[in-house]
């Protein structure tokens, strides 16, 4: 508690979103689009323990919140890799260009 | 005690006993004739909805987490039926898929989390209902496994979704950070309109706008819609849209109505870009799978014309338009379903003189097509209808002006919808080719879906009780 203020994790966990949301628009390989995806998560698990520790420390909310989205987004990564694999079995590539088969 | 959990989640136990009975036939002897296992998994999702209408009871379980009351419940009874008859139309598809069992498990984990995420009370809850939600229905996108238009739809499904909830979850957050708590009724109570809360509601109704495709966040719809098979299509753009739709509109009067002047014109923007260019892309569609999901994008414009109106007649028409729409929807899904899965035709072109050998398919695709399109007899006007008098009536938050600029932009895009539906209707009944697609042999389960479709179209527009008794359950 004492030393770090609170704008300080928010300024590193909003800089992780834009992060993240750089990575999803910028990157063309599906794997790092989910670890960007991860990023964003993860900048939102920092934001729910923050607020909890600083501003509602009477309240757990926020902190089963967090264990919940790691949780979560660990099941959303094997649908996603599953799905990622089976692709590269018919497309023999992971690069989102080419993952053009239907287009206007 | 143990009373309370029997019967306020009721439904939840239907589904899960369902899911449990298919999870221990997959256990159990390997051959099985795939017809009478369709048959027998159709009589119990029969059973689930049956049970749905028996019997509910008002009240709040975990630490008001979740809730149940009769509204509730009739909505879940609206998506039970959709599922149902998705169920019937699906039945030749299925009928030479070998994984039956897994489509049904993945299909009502769905199903389930969709009936919890209406149930929330709590943004906890929402959150996991919507993830439980979601990430089974990429599995099923990807359920025809050796096609690659199918596994690059369930990429950009999943890929899309984890992101829009990503963007969801941020604004959850910051709603937390600025109340500091996560219950619907206490944030209401506090929620006052500070930059940081308008900042929140931008993030979560972004996150939404993903789920129900509306416009600057539509994108990945098409491509979905067209590369999954179509009863999975068909149940993206109904039960899923549906059930999103309800949890928006509850979501919007229940949490957010002290900040209404300021979300007032945001959605009223969203609603005229998403009708205005859903219709414009669905004009030049050739597929049928993408032209059906450019109309349901340009349907959602039309919803969120609802949205935008006084709390009680805006909730009530978006949820009396969405059973027209899942009758009306199903209708055309149903007809395209079936000719996809007996002759693997889908463009708009192979639909030429379809009349000639197929007549009651064809009555069964323009009737749906027309109730989509608004035309009087049939239930979409009168869905429309309401829509258009809850939103662009007198209302609080337009400053008790009759919005005229909607009405008009309503008006322009309902005529040029209808010009693309009847396009359709043309290539089936009017212009003819060598070869039109040959008389098609269906059989019980999807004739009894088209029934049921079309009996719903018919009625429930002529017979106002529907209305009145949604707008009761509102109030």
């Amino acid at each position: 508690m004492n030393g770090i203020p609170i704008s300080h994790i928010l300024f590193v966990s909003t800089a992780l979103f834009f992060i993240g949301m750089y990575g999803m628009f910028t990157r063309r390989n599906m794997i790092t689009m989910l670890m960007a995806i991860e990023l964003i998560l993860n900048s939102v698990n920092i934001n729910f323990v923050v607020f909890n520790k600083y501003l509602w420390p009477g309240k757990m909310d926020g902190i089963f919140f967090t264990i919940f989205i790691i949780t979560i987004a660990a099941a959303e990564a094997a649908v996603a890799i599953a799905i990622i694999i089976n692709l590269y079995r018919s497309h023999k590539s992971i690069d989102v260009e080419d993952a053009a088969e239907m287009k206007y | 005690m143990w009373n309370d959990y029997l019967q306020l989640m009721k439904s939840e136990w239907m589904v899960i006993i369902v899911i449990f009975i298919l999870l221990f036939l997959k256990l159990g002897k390997k051959e099985r004739n795939t017809e009478s296992l369709l048959h027998f998994i159709n009589v119990l999702l029969f059973i689930n909805l049956a049970s749905g209408f028996i019997y509910h009871r008002d009240g709040s379980l975990f630490g008001d987490m979740f809730h149940s009351n009769s509204l509730l419940a009739f909505e879940k009874n609206v998506l039970s039926l959709g599922t149902l008859i998705i169920s019937m139309q699906s039945f030749h598809w299925l009928k030479n898929h070998k994984h039956i069992l897994e489509f049904y498990i993945l299909l009502l984990s769905t199903l389930l989390g969709m009936f919890f995420m209406l149930s929330s009370n709590n943004l906890l809850m929402f959150y996991l209902g919507l993830e439980l939600s979601t990430i089974p229905l990429a599995a099923l996108a990807n359920f025809d496994l050796e096609k690659r238009v199918s596994s690059e739809a369930a990429m950009k499904l999943i890929l899309s979704s984890a992101f829009s909830s990503g963007l969801l979850l941020f604004g959850i957050s910051m709603l937390y950070g600025s109340t500091g708590t996560l219950n619907y009724l206490e944030l209401s109570q506090q929620l006052t309109g500070t930059p940081l809360q308008i900042l929140s509601f931008v993030m979560f109704a972004a996150g939404f706008g993903f789920k129900i495709s509306a416009v600057p966040f539509h994108l990945w719809t098409a491509d979905v819609y067209e590369g999954s098979p179509v009863a999975v299509t068909s149940y993206l753009s109904v039960i899923s849209k549906g059930a999103i739709l309800f949890v928006f509109v509850s979501v919007l009067y229940q949490v957010f109505h002290h900040m209404a002047l300021a979300w007032y014109n945001l959605i009223f923007i969203i609603s005229v870009l998403t009708m205005t260019i859903g219709n414009l892309f669905a004009l030049r569609q050739q597929n049928m799978k993408r032209f059906l999901a450019f109309s349901s994008i340009s349907q959602v414009g039309f919803i969120l014309i609802g949205i935008t109106g006084q709390s009680a007649a805006g909730s009530a028409s978006v949820i009396y338009f969405v059973l027209i729409y899942v009758f009306s929807n199903l209708g055309a899904f149903g007809v395209v379903s079936l000719v996809s899965a007996l002759t693997g035709k889908e463009t708009v072109n192979d639909y030429k003189g379809f009349y000639k050998n197929n007549r009651v398919l064809s009555w069964v695709l323009a009737i749906s097509l027309f109730s989509l399109a608004g035309i009087p007899p049939t239930a979409g006007f009168f869905g429309k209808f309401f829509l258009l008098l809850a939103g662009a009536g007198t209302t609080h938050q337009s400053g008790g002006q009759i919005n005229y600029l909607l009405i008009v932009i309503a008006a322009l895009n309902m005529v040029i919808s209808l010009y693309y539906y009847l396009r359709i209707i043309r290539a089936m009944f009017m212009d003819s080719t060598e070869q039109p697609i040959e008389k098609i042999k269906s059989s019980f389960s999807p004739n009894l879906s088209f029934i049921i479709c079309i009996a719903g179209i018919l009625i429930t527009g002529i017979a106002s009780g529907a209305y009145n008794y949604i707008y009761s359950l509102v109030k």
